[in-house]
């Protein structure tokens, strides 16, 4: 008996893996559950109650997808070409900050030109930040998963340093955030009286591209073939800076939308409690789709389900709603085994 | 003249040694890792983890060893996972040790959620409390500010001495660096890669979980969530600076709390002329800095990250 690599993975095989991770991780998060002596089949039935049972609810669960679209794009453009981008949550920040910093009235310009300014402006601040690492990483061959990682923290300072100072609302009673964002630079609401923003046909659509990009075209090709190998692009002619440096400005750029849409199109304004660890979560999901960009829309939709039925089931019987911290983070790992499976066959001989 | 003046209290070398602790111990236990060959990216959550377990074993009541001990235990337990995924089955250790951070944390708060429903504020422990060593604590200077902290910052001096002895001097030492620099001779010789490896991982994380530990029992007497804050990061960047020696890594910690403890000096002194966050930013800075400076000549043990399968090449 022994394990063989695969050369290709059968399509019922590519969504099996994620779909027997996932019910593996929701087996073990009964485990917690079962201590905290509730029904395990209530508690599920509340998440998804919860995440997918009303109207509103569903509303809910596609706004809470929306940035993780975004963050899992980030990580999947990225992580293929083995440049380890761990610095979403700061790239989505500075994303924000930078929209806030143009959308609350220091331009005034109509809807139409408003509103791919704000986009423009924060997929560039996310560009630019992880420049930083990119290039570290290439001119000086310093680790990026430290850098990206640590650059969170310093992101996350400077943020509040702003809205705490210069981008400080005056009419905020005091509260850290920055002013309102403008009526022409908000992204409109695809729902009416709920948090769904236009920002999730953005999401899509940026799905869409990176996956025509990753599969049909040279750029996508080469972030492959630089991340399976660098020697072998190098000596087959490819300019390897540069593919990682393009993918990095994608990958912070992808990252920075994340965070102009929350600040644009679902809160209104900037403040230190925009992302609850989005761009930690978008590990995950860029993992459970296997980095396949398409996968990645519906990752975050079950990631999404999973927050927001937390929420719900917790508010209901008052089981922490850290649980789905638990329950993403096991399927992380849970997936991590199933990629054995996509990876391998067994040979019995 | 003032700032220079910082630098030569003994107040400041005292605060700098107790920053640099858990920075020790994280340092220590992720060196053990990555010279086997694993790098292990849990230890941000081990050590949230080590530092919400050692403090609830003694909110419960153990005493504050058994507290130490149960930390070291957690951290071992997540070690061992770390080390099944990335030695025996090979998988990616940047996204195991991401994922672990994850689960560890939220692991962490869950428990603390389940046991303390609703608490108002955090309940506090009796910490361990600094004591002098005799002799020792008598040298002008370097004594009060080094000898005279709690049992846990001695036992992060030991720990660096032991370590580093048992890594340059007993054959387990030779080993252990042997599998994170050439697994295939290692094995030649009869050593099992797997059991060194994954070995290295728990005994590593071991370490982590009481550097965390050490914040809520000692440096603290509380866990709050997001203590850690991002001490884990700091400690992979410290293992680089420090070439993979646990004298450099003590060297690098204590560099790094003299540079924490002085950030803190410097806001008082300056006062509100200067956003407090551009003072907390330093730490993190200054990381890179160090980061840059020292990756031009960073000798990687030369199976870092190279997943090791038996009878391939």
């Amino acid at each position: 008996m022994r394990l063989e690599p695969r050369t290709q993975v059968p399509l019922a095989l590519a969504i099996a893996a994620p779909a027997g991770a996932i019910a593996l991780a929701l087996l073990l998060a009964a485990i917690p559950l079962i201590w905290a002596e509730v029904s395990v089949f209530e508690a599920y039935g509340l998440i998804f109650k919860g995440a997918l049972g009303s109207r509103f609810a569903i509303t809910e669960t596609l706004a809470r997808a929306t940035p993780l679209i975004f963050t899992g794009l980030a990580a999947a453009v990225a992580f293929r070409a083995k440049l380890w981008n761990i610095g979403a949550e700061g790239q989505l920040y500075l994303g924000a900050l930078a929209a806030a910093a143009v959308g609350t009235g220091a331009v005034a310009m109509p809807t139409f030109a408003m509103i791919p300014l704000v986009l423009v402006v924060g997929a560039l601040a996310g560009a630019l930040l992880m420049l930083i690492p990119t290039l570290l990483k290439l001119r000086l061959g310093v680790d990026e998963v430290v850098t990206t990682l640590l650059l969170n923290f310093v992101v996350l300072l400077f943020v509040s340093m702003m809205i705490e100072g210069p981008m400080k609302d005056p009419m905020g009673m005091g509260w850290p955030q920055s002013e309102p964002i403008v009526d022409e630079a908000t992204l409109p609401k695809l729902v009416a009286r709920t948090r769904v923003h236009a920002g999730l046909i953005l999401a899509i659509l940026a799905g869409i591209a990176v996956w025509v990009m990753t599969q049909r075209s040279v750029w996508g090709f080469e972030a492959r073939a630089v991340g399976a190998s660098p020697a072998a692009a190098r000596f087959a002619g490819m300019p390897v800076p540069r593919v990682m440096i393009r993918v990095g400005l994608i990958s912070g750029a992808l990252a920075g939308l994340a965070g102009v849409g929350e600040v644009a199109g679902l809160k209104g304004y900037l403040t230190l409690d925009l992302s609850p660890g989005f761009g930690y979560s978008g590990i995950v999901v860029a993992m459970l789709a296997q980095l396949n960009a398409l996968a990645v829309i519906v990752a975050a939709m079950f990631v999404a389900v999973v927050f927001v039925g937390a929420d719900f089931m917790s508010r209901a019987i008052g089981v922490s709603n850290y649980l789905a911290n638990l329950v993403v983070a096991t399927s992380l790992l849970t997936m991590l085994l199933a990629s054995l499976a996509t990876r391998y066959r067994l040979r019995w001989h | 003249m003032e700032i220079i003046e910082i630098l030569l209290t003994v107040s400041f070398w005292a605060a700098a040694t107790r920053i640099a602790t858990p920075l020790i111990f994280g340092t220590l236990g992720e060196l053990i890792c990555e010279r086997a060959g694993v790098l292990n990216l849990g230890i941000e959550g081990i050590m949230t983890a080590g530092a919400m377990a050692g403090w609830m074993a003694v909110y419960q009541g153990a005493d504050l060893w058994t507290g130490v001990l149960f930390a070291f235990a957690v951290g071992m337990i997540f070690g061992l996972v770390h080390g099944i995924f990335t030695v025996p089955l090979g998988l990616s250790q940047h996204v195991t040790g991401l994922g672990l951070t994850l689960l560890a944390t939220s692991l962490a708060y869950f428990t603390y959620r389940m046991i303390l429903p609703d608490v108002p504020s955090p309940p506090r422990i009796e910490p361990f409390q600094p004591f002098a060593i005799p002799y020792l604590s008598a040298i002008p200077f370097i004594g009060p500010a080094f000898f005279k902290q709690t049992a846990l910052t001695y036992l992060a001096f030991v720990s660096v001495v032991v370590v580093g002895l048992v890594l340059y001097k007993t054959p387990l030492g030779l080993a252990l660096r042997a599998v994170g620099e050439n697994p295939a001779a290692a094995e030649a010789q009869g050593i099992d890669v797997y059991v060194m490896r994954v070995g290295a991982v728990m005994v590593g994380s071991g370490f982590m979980a009481i550097g965390g530990a050490f914040v809520t029992m000692s440096a603290f007497n509380a866990f709050f969530f997001e203590m850690i804050a991002g001490r884990g990061w700091i400690c992979i960047a410290l293992v680089v600076f420090a070439s993979w020696r646990p004298g450099k890594a003590l060297l690098g910690a204590l560099l790094f709390g003299a540079f924490d403890a002085f950030q803190v000096r410097l806001q008082q002194a300056l006062g509100g002329d200067i956003p407090y966050q551009i003072f907390l930013m330093l730490p993190y800075v200054f990381s890179i800095l160090a980061l840059i400076v020292m990756s031009r000549r960073a000798a990687y043990p030369k199976a870092l990250m190279v997943p090791y399968r038996k009878g391939e090449r």
